[in-house]
């Protein structure tokens, strides 16, 4: 579990996180969504420490990251994974290496299980035959999936995607926000998303955090998203023009 | 007040690269690649540059020898000389500020604009000393290699040239690069090579790990750390000079 307290950031005067706060539950997919320019992204990179929060605290299982050593930051570093926006593969390595990377790094296994381990996430993710590619002779779906292998090679208890969709098309969005949400619920792992696919939301939003301008307006889950009264979270959903004839639909059977 | 700021980021970061690393093993398998790709890979351009180097230095101390009375073997003397004291080390030095240096800050940027910086922080690896201190050992160890591989060389293009034009024997050229020699000045330039080597991998990755944006800015980054590592190879070699000579 995750639980961010009253956060705060802001670049140069510029306030970006306005007092967030929120509890990310094991086993669930917790997604952050909101408009491009929201702050979801900062939000996301201040819970994992690539930014610095200016207030408040973020408790992994209790432990305060926030005003932890630089030596244990390192050290529960290991247990996370992140799969990024481009997927931030190792452009020198190969999809092999770039999941074996962090075994080689951290991991005291012998050869032959370091190559069971990188064999078992590859195969978890549906990545066959391209074990000796580079990331550039794959499609960025492929880059995704191998990304999110290298995210959870070393069993991590908290997963991060920054934005796992961008840039695939409806199908593999899909496949992704699957994967995602299977190795969330099989390994019960503490997973935090940041998108703005409604798909997605509606698909694995097991507990959904929108923030609009840096604050936080709403909180709930797939099921109540439809419903909320929050008018910029409305103006957000219903900005597609599907989920509009959803709602309508809905509205014409009660009547 | 930029300079001040720039400067302070650049030790900031050098105590970064200089901390402990998380797995030797590692670091010594990433230096050996460092070794090949920036090392072993200038090998030829330094014979070309400098095979054409001591050409022309033997060409223009020719030039000037117009005295019938000095000695053509001092055409030799001179091109061994200037190779050694200054050519090979300094000369060769700028010339692999551009290929080096852009190398590396282009490479360490390309990583920090695509987020595989934040991919390794995030997996708790000190990512500037995993990237950059296996790229100062491996330039740092090979420029003094490269500086005695540039002086042969250069004196080879004399020794092909020299003869080629008419302006001195095979046997008074090699006479003349044996005249007098004094060791110390070899000893000289291989400190500036070390110093040299670290100014160009140490610079080079401090552009590109600070850089921020995309493409355009790796570009841009690549040309201001070539024209910095230039100009501190240069204030260096006058500090070294004076030293030592």
């Amino acid at each position: 579990m995750i639980e961010i307290r009253n956060i705060y950031k802001s670049f140069e005067q510029k306030a970006v996180l306005k007092n967030i706060s929120k509890v990310f539950n094991k086993g669930e997919t917790n997604l952050i969504i909101g408009r491009s320019g929201s702050g979801k992204t900062v939000l996301l990179k201040a819970i994992v420490g690539l930014h610095e929060v200016d207030k408040g605290q973020i408790l992994y299982d209790g432990r305060d990251f926030t005003s932890m050593s630089q030596k244990l930051r390192k050290k529960l570093r290991q247990e996370m994974g992140m799969v990024f926006q481009g997927g931030a593969l190792f452009d020198s390595l190969t999809v092999e290496e770039n999941v074996r990377f962090p075994l080689d790094m951290f991991s005291e296994l012998t050869t032959a299980e370091k190559q069971k381990q990188v064999d078992f996430c590859l195969e978890r993710v549906n990545i066959s035959n391209a074990n000796q590619l580079y990331p550039s002779e794959i499609s960025g779906g492929m880059q995704k999936r191998v990304a999110i292998a290298r995210a959870i090679v070393l069993n991590p208890k908290y997963l991060f995607c920054d934005e796992p969709n961008s840039g695939l098309d409806p199908e593999t969005s899909m496949v992704i926000d699957e994967l995602i949400h299977s190795i969330t619920v099989d390994l019960q792992i503490t997973t935090i998303i940041n998108t703005h696919d409604m798909n997605s939301v509606m698909e694995i939003g097991d507990n959904i955090l929108f923030i609009s301008e840096g604050e936080m307006c709403w909180e709930g889950n797939r099921k109540e998203i439809l419903h909320a009264e929050n008018q910029k979270l409305q103006e957000f959903v219903f900005a597609n023009k599907q989920y509009q004839r959803i709602r309508d639909d809905k509205i014409e059977e009660n009547k | 007040m930029n300079i001040l700021n720039q400067t302070g980021k650049y030790f900031a970061l050098l105590l970064k690269v200089f901390s402990k690393p998380e797995k030797h093993s590692l670091y010594v398998r990433q230096t050996f690649n460092e070794i090949d790709n920036l090392g072993v890979k200038s090998f030829g351009i330094v014979a070309v540059i400098s095979i054409f180097m001591g050409g022309i230095t033997t060409l223009q101390v020719a030039y000037n020898l117009t005295n019938p009375l000095l000695p053509t073997y001092l055409i030799g003397l001179g091109n061994r000389d200037t190779l050694i004291l200054e050519f090979s080390s300094t000369i060769l030095a700028l010339i692999m500020a551009g290929k080096i240096g852009s190398n590396i800050t282009s490479e360490i940027g390309s990583m920090k604009v695509t987020e595989q910086i934040d991919s390794l922080e995030i997996m708790g690896v000190n990512s500037a000393s995993y990237l950059i201190l296996p790229k100062i050992i491996a330039v740092v160890m090979m420029f003094p290699l490269l500086y005695i591989f540039s002086v042969f060389f250069g004196l080879i293009g004399g020794m092909i040239v020299g003869p080629a034009v008419g302006a001195v024997t095979v046997t008074d050229y090699l006479n003349g690069v044996q005249y007098l020699f004094n060791p110390y000045y070899v000893t000289y330039s291989l400190i500036k090579c070390l110093v040299f080597g670290f100014l160009i991998a140490s610079i080079s990755a401090f552009f590109g790990y600070t850089v921020e944006g995309g493409a355009f800015d790796v570009g841009s980054a690549s040309t201001r750390a070539v024209v910095n590592t230039n100009i501190m190879i240069l204030i260096w070699d006058l500090i070294l000079t004076q030293l030592l000579l």
